[in-house]
């Protein structure tokens, strides 16, 4: 079936439909990962937003459901150059349009994504339509488009209710990955043992604490990066009061990653003020790096198209290290406008200079822009749970 | 951290000749890094005994020795140039052995000079089996079992213990030589003696067999104060067990998903970082199938051919910010060359997919064993970049220029379902068609991947060409299927093959359909960020971007490239190229190329205004000329390659400059031929042309044998052989036929003369002849492989200046505009026959301009402008002797390649050569021997066994051994001879004989050299073909030729040579080649 991507300045792209055959209207960003779509398509911070991968074969390696960064996919929509009809990877269980059916995401394929990307990037992140429907009336569907913004979607994919994940014993807990042991045949004689994870984390400093994690749109190894280092975590629901949070008297406060415009949260930015406040160390990614800022007295604004990848260089400003990062913004904390008495920059990304990162003065507070936790991408910025710990410590 | 400027001027060492496993990539490696040296005002030293390289150009660095690459040439240079820095990351295996040799001996301390880039320690940490495995235990980066041992026992013990098949990788070698996958005790004991003897330091490891995981390598880069990065990481279709250069690879993974990806990226900066490496490596994974189970297979602390392709591939240059590295610098201090936007501390993320295909040899050796293992074989790779997997791969196939265009082009139709089943398991070049037919067939899938280990998504995507095949086959061939067809990457002659309607309609209705090409650009970031680095790729359906750049109002050239490097055709054409781009540009072109060589200069992104990455046949290269609409190509400078394009370029509307495509037909077509030597008056042997073996037998009955018989339009002398009977002549025209079926056969009287070369410039009336050449061997063995002398030793005046005569009339008959090669017999009597001419450049060329001094490329494509020598400050004819001897050695890979025929002859068969210059012709000479490894004596014992014809000459050659102390060993008859005229031989049995046989001494090993002239014929040398594979596998000199043991003599009879020898800075060569002023 033949499909169409309609943006907003006017431009179509046709192209075969994938996944739900639903019309979405919905705000068009790039993403530029080699592999990770699974993580992208269940990362609450795309709700609002159709995705469109820049590295052209996806579904390659299938569904590996392990992988999903939340129970469902938040994207509105997903475009492709191509989806693989087949699949392959040990623990892949269905193809990637079976998914997008499951989840009723609907999508594109077939089309020039580098052209679309070069649009993107411009003329900036720009709505759009992806729709079956060859008699589509453009005008009006501009007039829709130009109508809709990314609103609510913190509420929407925040959790509904508070919950607690319990930190893992040993650290031989971490090594296997759940419901995909698989015994290689015919490749040698003897069958291995068990399949490994990635063995990110070394040491178990966590144990015994009592970590609450304010979920504003959280992915899933952000709780796994401390329960997974022997933290007990306690995931709070987005709209929950501070003091709820501090009644719980957790060892440190972890404010998740989230999707949409920072500055549309005004009640939990006012209840992060008071956690500030607190004395309680605390540890932002993403949205939460700039719901602090916010709640500190700092200004955000809407980059021309944000930052969506494995591959962005982040420079630590006080070793000089570069840590090669997976971010996914939209909004960036203006660094002209911090207040140099209450926090000073401690990451900026090494391509376009902009604020990576946040240490505030005299306060067991630091806050990043991009996802230590990963999930898609690099794990070289792991280290900061370790930190965080450590200041807790 | 800026640039420590303690580094004023560094040594950058090469890695010498081309042979299997150390190809132009590191050319490329070394260019880039000088440049990029040159750039931060570092003064440059560069050795490398390899003439054909650009990197060892005057304008690259600013002193440049092409000397033999041994620890003792280095010393002598370091003493003379006094460089404060020794780079040794960028010529491979031999400049990082050669780095640690220096450094190990504590030469380099006492002289004050420092190795840059990487340490010993980081060096032997990855290099040295033991020290490796300790290190990645010590970091807990898994290894398969293995032990490092130096006897067969300890090997046959350790295998034992661990169970078969083990893989066996000798310590220190290059391209993994030596080594093997051994299923059982038996074939355990044959590779692992071998490798043994291989490995530098005596040591093999022997380990686990992990053939059948998949195999992914990274390569990662690391600043001084630790930044680590991965430019790329690349999955072999081909499981571990094939060498990575023998294997198709893609870029990036394509099944693996993020968590293995970040997995084995971790792994890859943790080992990075423990080796404190600074600069670029290469980490090679094999990964469990069905699990996360990984180990490190191995790690080069170096640039290497997978950080060329990875360079390539990503448009991420490596070797140039290795260099950058190596100075101090950080990498979030040094900018992304393509975006000039972003900085060198990112990943490229690419918005394409990338196939690289190797080139392999068994073309040339038709007698060597095909298999693929872990010992590399291929001369050469391709690479392609398209939007989809199986694009790429339809790209890479045609890109290998070997009569193969899609995945029906081997016909295994014949053979049955279970003789395909058989064909599968059988690991070599052409595993991939057999896939393809065993899925026309319908087999089951698994039923493959099962068998082969290849990736079932591989398997599947294989099986979408397969099917559209069958399309293409039966259904009517509408716009939209032909569409399908074009985004899967079919040309039009395939489509036109399969569907049976002619190729010209296909193009038309492509044109009607708006079926066209279009370019994307490789910018090191999936268009996240805005380029400006024009390195394009075709793709069907999408936006052109080729369009976008600005269009410079300057007449544009079109230089066609050369393709992948093979037997025949090398980095010399590369050299070629990138000299005459850089002429253009110089008279004001804008200029572009077409390649499709992943390790060449040429495809640099920035020595042409325009690069487009593509396969070199008529309808790719058609896209791109509809695309830039050039004024002009030149196709004299890229090989074969280039010139099987002109006629496609003419029908295209294209102008050809220089040599008009009329004249080079004259030169290339006998008859016509014929008659230009007839009104120049010059002679040429006698001979004919034929079509039927039937007509070859009678012309050489008539011309008396032997004859020459060859085909028309080859390079490389391929299909060349000298036959002596009727019975000869019948199965090489058998052969001949194989290979080249359209064109006519060639029937010449062979003559024992001297062989000689010219390369010169005609701008139409003039001629510029900078030097004329001597070959050391006489007539009949491949001027590529022969010995080579410039300035000619042995030749008269009177031959001197007939050859600048004839070379001249040739010139001017045939209208030469640019660059002309003609090789020419010298007989005793001082008569000169003409038996070649190509008018266009030739493998000489780079080696001629830098030891004359004089830019031939530069002054061709001026000439090709139209501007005269004499207004370019030359004087015409040929120019003065130089007062000094350069000498051309060609160096082989023979042992690479098991079951190759060794012997020389006219069909060419070295795979790179290597430069000996001195003032004195023996000083050239020995230093030419050494530059190719010949390091003698060793033990003083040589083997002599020559045919009949040859034992005349034997006793002179036998008598020189004796007076150097050698203990001579020769087969019945040649002893015989040898005695009979008071030569002290040692008579030896032959193979069938009693033991002790000559092959019982051969792996005795303690043997020097091998002089063995084959016998006459063709099949009747079978005990001759063991000998010399026996002696080439235990790694002992094999000559073939007399002249060859002959010079060796020469070179060996002054015993103080090495004390005496004198490296020689040729970039104070003047032009006239004065070196001694």
């Amino acid at each position: 079936m033949k499909a169409f991507l309609i943006l907003e300045d006017g431009t179509v792209f046709t192209g075969q439909h994938i996944g739900a055959d639903r019309e979405i209207i919905s705000e068009i960003v790039f993403n530029t990962s080699m592999t990770g779509y699974l993580e992208v398509l269940t990362d609450p911070s795309y709700a609002g937003q159709a995705v469109c991968m820049t590295y052209p074969l996806m579904g390659n390696y299938g569904i590996c459901e392990d992988d999903m960064q939340s129970d469902r996919a938040w994207t509105d929509g997903f475009i492709v150059h191509e989806v693989s009809g087949w699949y392959s990877n040990f623990r892949s269980h269905s193809s990637l349009q079976s998914f997008l059916l499951k989840h009723d995401i609907p999508g594109i394929q077939g089309i020039d994504t580098r052209a679309l990307t070069k649009i993107l990037r411009e003329k900036g992140t720009m709505n759009g339509c992806i729709t079956t429907n060859e008699e589509y009336d453009k005008e009006e569907l501009i007039g829709k488009m130009k109508e809709y913004s990314v609103t609510g979607v913190v509420e929407k994919v925040s959790a509904k209710e508070k919950y607690s994940c319990k930190g893992v014993e040993t650290l031989e807990e971490n090594g296997t990955a759940a419901g995909s042991v698989r015994a290689a045949t015919g490749i040698t004689d003897k069958p291995f043992v068990a399949e490994r994870v990635p063995a990110v984390v070394k040491e178990m400093n966590g144990k015994g604490l009592k970590i609450a994690l304010l979920d504003v749109g959280m992915k899933r190894n952000i709780a796994y990066s401390l329960t997974s280092r022997g933290c007990d975590v306690t995931v709070f629901p987005c709209g929950t009061k501070a003091e709820e949070i501090m009644g719980f008297k957790p060892d440190g406060i972890m404010i998740s990653n989230g999707p949409g415009d920072p500055k549309e949260c005004t009640e939990i930015i006012k209840e992060i003020g008071k956690l500030i406040e607190s004395g309680i160390p605390i540890f932002a990614i993403c949205l939460g790096h700039q719901l602090v800022a916010l709640a500190a007295g700092a200004d955000t604004h809407k980059m021309k198209y944000g930052h969506r990848g494995s591959n962005h260089p982040v420079k630590d400003l006080e070793t000089g290290r570069v840590y090669i990062t997976s971010q996914n913004h939209g909004y960036v904390v203006d660094e002209s406008t911090i207040d140099g008495k209450i926090a000073v920059p401690a990451f900026r990304n090494v391509n376009d200079g902009t604020n990576e990162g946040l240490s505030y003065r005299n306060k067991k507070i630091f806050t990043v822009q991009f996802h230590p936790e990963a999930c898609a991408g690099p794990l070289d910025s792991g280290f900061l749970f370790d930190r965080f710990i450590g200041m807790i410590r | 951290m800026p640039r420590d400027n303690d580094i004023k001027k560094v040594l950058v060492i090469g890695s010498g000749p081309i042979v299997i496993g150390q190809a132009a990539e590191f050319d490329y490696a070394g260019t880039q890094a000088c440049r990029s040296l040159k750039e931060e005002g570092v003064e440059t030293v560069l050795v490398n005994s390899n003439p054909a390289t650009i990197m060892t150009d005057k304008e690259i660095a600013d002193h440049v020795y092409i000397e033999p690459l041994t620890v003792k040439c280095l010393e002598k240079i370091i003493l003379k140039e006094k460089p404060d820095s020794v780079l040794p990351t960028l010529g491979g295996q031999a400049g990082l052995n050669l780095g640690m040799e220096l450094s190990e001996s504590g030469f380099l301390k006492e002289n004050c000079v420092r190795l840059i880039g990487t340490t010993a320690e980081t060096i032997k940490k990855a290099e040295d089996r033991l020290e490796f495995k300790d290190t990645m235990e010590k970091i807990g980066e898994p290894v398969a079992p293995s032990l490092v041992v130096e006897s067969v026992e300890d090997g046959a013990v350790f295998a034992r213990s661990i169970g078969y098949p083990v893989v066996l990788r000798p310590a220190y070698t290059l391209g993994g030589s030596g080594g093997g996958i051994a299923e059982n005790e038996a074939e355990l004991r044959e590779i692992l003696a071998n490798g043994l003897r291989l490995s530098r330091v005596g040591q093999v490891l022997v380990e686990r067999c992990i053939s059948g995981w998949k195999e992914i390598e990274y390569e990662v880069m690391r600043d001084s104060i630790g930044n680590c990065i991965t430019v790329c990481n690349m999955e072999n279709i081909d499981p571990v067990g094939v060498h990575t250069g023998d294997s198709i690879v893609v870029a990036p993974s394509q099944t693996i998903s993020d968590k293995e990806y970040q997995m084995l990226r971790s792994s890859a900066l943790n080992i990075i970082d423990e080796l404190k490496i600074t600069g670029g490596c290469n980490v090679q994974f094999a990964l469990h199938p069905n699990s996360f189970e990984y180990c490190v297979i191995e790690v080069n602390p170096r640039v290497s051919r997978s950080s060329a392709l990875a360079s390539k591939a990503t448009g991420y240059p490596i070797a140039k910010v290795a260099a950058k590295i190596a100075l101090g610098y950080t990498l979030d201090e040094i900018k992304n060359a393509i975006t000039k936007k972003t900085y060198a501390s990112f990943e490229p993320a690419l918005d394409y997919c990338v196939v690289k295909i190797p080139r392999l040899p068994f073309d040339k050796f038709i007698t060597a064993k095909r298999s693929l293992t872990t010992q590399m074989k291929a001369t050469g790779e391709v690479m392609a970049i398209s939007n989809s997997f199986e694009s790429a791969l339809m790209k890479a196939i045609r890109s290998l220029e070997q009569h193969v265009d899609s995945l029906a082009s081997y016909d295994f139709s014949v053979l049955t379902d279970s003789q395909i089943m058989k064909r599968l398991k059988v690991v070599d070049d052409r595993r991939i068609y057999v896939i393809a037919e065993a899925l026309r067939r319908s087999f089951d899938m698994e039923e493959i991947y099962k068998i082969t280990k290849i990736d079932m998504w591989f398997i599947s995507r294989i099986k979408n060409l397969v099917d559209m095949e069958k399309r293409l086959k039966s259904e009517p061939l509408g716009a939209s299927l032909l569409r399908e067809a074009k985004i899967m990457g079919f040309p039009d002659n395939v489509i036109a093959g399969i569907s049976g309607e002619p190729e010209k309609l296909i193009r038309d209705k492509r044109r009607t359909n708006h079926i066209e090409a279009a370019f994307k650009m490789v910018d090191t970031c999936a268009a996240e960020f805005e380029a400006s680095t024009p390195y394009f790729y075709s793709v069907y359906g999408g936006e052109d971007e080729s369009g976008e750049i600005k269009n410079t109002g300057r007449p544009k050239v079109l230089v066609i490239g050369s393709g992948p490097i093979r037997i025949g055709q090398g980095i010399e054409f590369d050299f070629c190229s990138v000299h005459a781009t850089w002429g253009f540009s110089k008279k004001g072109f804008e200029t572009i190329i077409i390649n499709n060589n992943p390790e060449t200069v040429s495809t640099d992104f920035d020595i042409a205004d325009k690069l487009y990455f593509e396969p070199l046949t008529p309808e790719d290269v058609e896209n791109v000329v509809r695309t830039e609409k050039p004024d002009g190509a030149v196709v004299q400078f890229g090989g074969q390659t280039a010139i099987k394009l002109t006629e496609a370029l003419l029908n295209m509307g294209v102008r050809i400059y220089g040599t008009d495509a009329e004249n080079v037909d004259r030169a290339e077509d006998r008859e016509l031929f014929d008659e230009v030597l007839q009104e120049t008056g010059i002679k040429r042997p006698a001979g004919h042309t034929v079509f039927t073996a039937e007509e070859a037998v009678s012309a050489a009955n008539e011309l008396k044998y032997p004859v020459l018989v060859r085909p028309s339009y080859v390079l490389g002398g391929q299909g060349m052989r000298i036959a002596f009977n009727d019975r000869e002549i019948r199965e090489f025209i058998g052969i001949i036929n194989r290979i080249a079926q359209d064109h006519p056969i060639l029937v010449d009287k062979y003559m024992m003369g001297k062989e000689v070369e010219v390369d010169a410039i005609c701008d139409g009336e003039d001629i510029l002849i900078p030097g004329i050449m001597e070959h050391i061997e006489r007539a009949g063995i491949h001027s590529g492989d022969s010995i080579s002398v410039y300035p000619a030793p042995t030749l008269s005046e009177k031959v001197k200046e007939t050859i600048a005569d004839y070379t001249r009339r040739l010139a001017k008959a045939l209208h030469v505009l640019g660059m002309i090669n003609i090789q020419f017999i010298a007989m005793p009597d001082d008569e000169v026959y003409c038996i070649e001419v190509n008018p266009r450049s030739s493998r000489t060329v780079p080696y001629i301009s830098k030891v004359t001094g004089i830019p031939i490329v530069d002054l061709a494509v001026k000439a090709m402008l139209g501007e005269k020598i004499r207004d370019m400050g030359y004087e015409c004819g040929l120019q003065k002797d130089a007062d000094f001897f350069a000498i051309k050695m060609p160096v082989f890979s023979f042992e690479k390649v098991y079951g190759a025929e060794i012997s020389l002859g006219p069909e060419m068969k070295s795979t790179g050569e290597c430069l000996g210059v001195a003032a004195e012709y023996d000083e050239a000479l020995y230093k030419a021997f050494l530059g190719a490894g010949i390091r003698l004596p060793r033990y003083k014992q040589v083997i002599i066994t020559v045919k009949d014809s040859d034992k005349a000459e034997i006793i002179n050659i036998g008598k020189r051994f004796s007076a150097l102390g050698y203990k001579i060993y020769a087969t019945r008859s040649t002893a015989k001879v040898l005695r009979d005229n008071g030569v002290d031989a040692l008579k030896v049995n032959k193979i069938n004989q009693e033991s002790p046989t000559i092959m019982d001494l051969i792996l005795g090993h303690r043997i020097d050299l091998v002089i063995d002239t084959p016998t006459e014929g063709y099949d009747e040398h079978r005990d001759g073909f063991m000998i010399r594979r026996v002696a080439i596998e235990t790694g002992i000199n094999v000559i073939t030729a007399l002249d060859t043991a002959d010079a060796l003599l020469t070179s060996m009879e002054n015993k103080d040579r090495e004390k005496e020898m004198e490296p020689i800075d040729i970039t104070g060569i003047a032009t006239r080649g004065r070196a001694f002023e």
